[in-house]
C-alpha cells in the first residue's frame, strides 16, 4: 500500500526520484553512444586538417605551378625539384595497367558466379575469392619481387623493381573488388528480366550480355572506379615491387615510384619534422587523398544517377 | 498477327541456333576460365612461399630476436608487438564502433547529420590507409595537427599511438557490421520490450544487442584481421623495424608482423627473402585462425541465441 502512494505522489516521492535518474541516464547513454559516431567525423576533420595546414605550408614555399607542372621529382637531393608528375604518372601506370587484369578477369568472374554457377559451386569459389582481398599487401609486394619479376623476365628484361610486377599482384587483389561489387550488382537484376528475355527465344548467352549486364551496369562500372581507387591508393606492394625511381615513362619494365612509394620511403628516413623536405609527404598525401575522393565520390553517383529503379 | 507487320516474315527469321549456342559455349568457357585466374594466382602464390619459408619454420624462428644473421633471425618481437596491437585495436574499436552502431540504428533521428555521418564513413572506408598513418603520425605520436604547440606532446612511437591509428582505420568496418547486425534484429522484438515499459537503452541491452553480439563479434574479428595485416600506416607512425624486445606496456616502441616482413624482403640477401617467406607462413597462419574462430564464433553464439 506505500508504494501505491508513492507511485501516485508528488515530486518528492521514491518513484518520481528514481524515473527523473532514470530519464537523466537515458539522456547521458544517449550522448555517449553520439560521441562515438561523431569520432568518424572528428576522423574525417582531423585528415583534411591536417593535410591542408602541412600543405599549406608546403605550398607557402613551392608554388603550386610547380608542384602540379614539374617533370622532375628530387626533393630529398641537394638539387631541390618539386614536380610531382612523375609519382602521379607512377601512380596511373600501375593503377591502369592493374585495371587491365581486374576489370576483365573480375567481370567474367563476377558474370559465371552470378549467371551460371550453381549454388553449391557459387558458396565454395566466392570465400576463396575473398582470400585474395584478404591477404595482406605486403605479402603480395613480397611475391611481386621473388615470383612475378623473375617471370617476366623470361620474356622481356625488367629491372629489378620494375612497375609491370606490381601492375600484376595489384590487379590480381582488386579481382575480388571487382568481382564481388559486380556480382552483387547483377544479381539486384530481377528474374522477370531473365525470363522475359528466355521467352522471346535468347539463349543465356545474350540474356546475359544484352539484357543482365546492362542492366547492372551502373552498379559494375562504380565497381571498376573503386578498384582504380583502391589500386591508386595501395601503398607496399608498390613500394616493394616498383621501387623508388620517381620516372616519367610509360615504360613497365622500368623501376617508378608511385605516390604512396615516396610517402613511405621519407618516413623511413630520417627526414627532420617541420622541414620542407619532410612536408611534400603531406603535400603528396593531399594530392593523393583528393584523388581517391573524387574517384569514390564519382562510383557513388554512378550508381546513385545511373541505377534502374525496379519493383 | 504478322499481316500488321509486313517486312517481317516467316522467312527473315533465321534462328542460327547452333552458332548461338557455340558462341555462348565459348563464353561460358572464357568466364570459367576467368574465375580460375584468380584461384590459381592464389594457389601458385600460397605454394610459392611455402616452398621458400618452410626451410626457416621452426620454434627457434618464433622465439629469437631480429638479428644481421639470417639463421639466427627471427619473429618474437614482432609477433608480440602484433598482439599487443590487436589488442590495443581491439578495445578502442570495439566499443567505439559498437556505440557509432547503436546510436545510428537506434538513436539517430532522420535528419540532415545523420546521414551526413553515414555518408562520412562509407567515405572513410575507402581512404587509403596510409593517410591514417600520416594522421596518427601528427594526433598520436606529435600531439599536434601541425600548427601551434603540442598537446601534451603526444604517445611517442609507442603501441598505443599505433593502436589508436589502427582503431580509427578499422572503425568504418566495425559499425557498418554492427549496424548490419543491428538491422538483422526484429522489430517485434524491440516493440515488445517498450510494449512492458522498458526505455530505449534497457531494450538496445537487454534484447537487441544480445541478438546483433555474434554478427557485431564476426565483423569486428574479420576488421581486426584486416589491421593485423597492415603494414603502412604503421611505417608512417615510425613503429621501429629492429626491436629486439618484447613490448611490456602501451608506451613501449615497437614492430609488427608486416614490418618484420617488409623489413626482411626490402635485403638484398636472398636468405632474408626466406626469412620474409617465413614470416609471411606465420602471419597467414594467424589471419587464417582468426577467420575461423570468426566463423566458428558466429556459428556458436548463432545456436545460443536461438536465431
Amino acid at each position: 500500500m506505500a508504494a501505491e502512494s508513492a507511485a501516485t505522489g508528488g515530486p518528492q516521492s521514491a518513484l518520481f526520484q528514481r524515473r527523473r535518474g532514470r530519464q537523466l541516464f537515458e539522456q547521458a547513454i544517449g550522448w555517449v553512444l553520439f560521441l562515438c559516431a561523431a569520432v568518424t567525423v572528428l576522423t574525417t576533420v582531423g585528415i583534411v586538417l591536417i593535410l591542408v595546414i602541412e600543405g599549406l605550408q608546403f605550398f607557402g614555399d613551392v608554388s603550386p605551378w610547380e608542384f602540379f607542372t614539374g617533370t622532375k621529382w628530387t626533393p630529398l637531393y641537394t638539387n631541390q625539384a618539386f614536380g610531382v608528375l612523375p609519382l602521379i604518372g607512377g601512380t596511373l601506370m600501375v593503377a591502369i595497367g592493374a585495371a587491365f587484369i581486374s576489370v576483365p578477369v573480375g567481370s567474367v568472374t563476377a558474370i559465371y558466379l552470378s549467371e551460371f554457377a550453381s549454388p553449391n559451386v557459387r558458396a565454395v569459389l566466392k570465400p576463396i575469392l575473398e582470400i585474395l582481398a584478404g591477404i595482406p599487401t605486403v605479402v603480395y609486394g613480397y611475391f611481386a619481387l621473388t615470383a612475378v619479376t623473375p617471370f617476366i623476365g623470361n620474356f622481356a628484361e625488367p629491372t629489378i623493381f620494375n612497375a609491370a610486377s606490381a601492375m600484376v599482384v595489384v590487379g590480381i587483389m582488386t579481382i575480388p573488388m571487382v568481382s564481388s561489387l559486380s556480382d552483387d550488382a547483377l544479381h539486384a537484376v530481377p528474374q522477370d528480366l531473365r525470363d522475359a528475355a528466355y521467352a522471346v527465344g535468347s539463349t543465356r548467352f545474350e540474356v546475359t550480355t544484352r539484357v543482365v549486364y546492362p542492366a547492372a551496369l551502373s552498379g559494375v562500372i562504380a565497381s571498376y572506379i573503386l578498384a582504380a581507387s583502391r589500386a591508386v591508393g595501395e601503398t607496399m606492394a608498390v613500394t616493394i615491387a616498383a621501387g623508388s625511381t620517381p620516372n616519367l615513362t610509360w615504360n613497365p619494365l622500368e623501376s617508378i615510384q608511385t605516390m604512396t612509394a615516396f610517402i613511405v620511403q621519407v618516413s623511413l628516413g630520417d627526414t627532420p619534422h617541420g622541414t620542407i623536405e619532410f612536408r611534400t609527404i603531406f603535400a603528396v598525401a593531399l594530392t593523393l587523398f583528393v584523388m581517391t575522393l573524387v574517384m569514390n565520390v564519382i562510383a557513388a553517383r554512378v550508381t546513385a544517377r545511373f541505377r534502374e529503379v525496379y519493383d | 498477327m504478322a499481316a500488321g507487320h509486313p517486312t517481317v516474315t516467316r522467312d527473315s527469321y533465321v534462328p542460327r541456333l547452333s552458332f548461338r549456342q557455340t558462341v555462348g559455349t565459348g563464353f561460358l568457357a572464357l568466364c570459367m576460365a576467368g574465375t580460375m585466374v584468380g584461384i590459381v594466382f592464389l594457389a601458385v602464390l600460397l605454394t610459392d612461399v611455402w616452398r621458400d619459408g618452410v626451410g626457416f619454420l621452426r620454434w627457434e624462428f618464433l622465439e629469437a630476436f631480429p638479428s644481421r644473421f639470417p639463421e639466427r633471425a627471427g619473429f618474437q618481437s614482432a609477433l608480440w608487438g602484433s598482439l599487443w596491437l590487436i589488442a590495443t585495436t581491439a578495445m578502442l574499436a570495439f566499443p567505439i564502433g559498437v556505440g557509432a552502431a547503436i546510436y545510428l540504428e537506434e538513436y539517430a533521428p532522420r535528419n540532415f547529420v545523420t546521414r551526413a555521418i553515414q555518408i562520412n564513413i562509407s567515405n572513410l572506408a575507402g581512404v587509403p590507409s596510409i593517410v591514417f598513418g600520416l594522421l596518427g603520425l601528427q594526433i598520436f605520436v606529435r600531439g599536434t595537427i601541425g600548427i601551434g604547440p603540442s598537446v601534451g606532446g603526444g604517445f611517442g612511437r609507442s603501441i598505443i599511438a599505433g593502436g589508436a591509428t589502427m582503431a580509427l582505420l578499422i572503425l568504418p568496418i566495425v559499425i557498418v557490421a554492427a549496424q548490419e547486425a543491428i538491422k538483422a534484429v526484429p522489430p517485434s522484438l524491440r516493440e515488445a520490450s517498450y510494449g512492458v515499459g522498458a526505455t530505449r537503452w534497457q531494450t538496445v541491452w537487454h534484447h537487441v544487442l544480445p541478438q546483433a553480439f555474434p554478427g557485431i563479434l564476426t565483423g569486428t574479428i574479420l576488421a581486426l584481421s584486416r589491421a593485423i595485416g597492415e603494414t603502412a600506416p604503421l611505417i608512417m607512425i615510425g613503429a621501429l623495424t629492429f626491436v629486439a624486445f618484447r613490448p611490456e606496456d602501451l608506451l613501449d616502441p615497437f614492430t609488427v608482423m608486416p614490418i618484420q616482413i617488409y623489413n626482411w624482403v626490402s635485403r638484398p640477401q636472398a636468405d632474408f627473402h626466406d626469412l620474409a617467406a617465413t614470416g609471411i607462413i606465420v602471419l597467414l597462419f594467424v589471419l587464417l585462425s582468426m577467420n575461423a574462430l570468426a566463423v566458428f564464433l558466429r556459428q556458436w553464439t548463432g545456436r545460443r541465441y536461438g536465431r
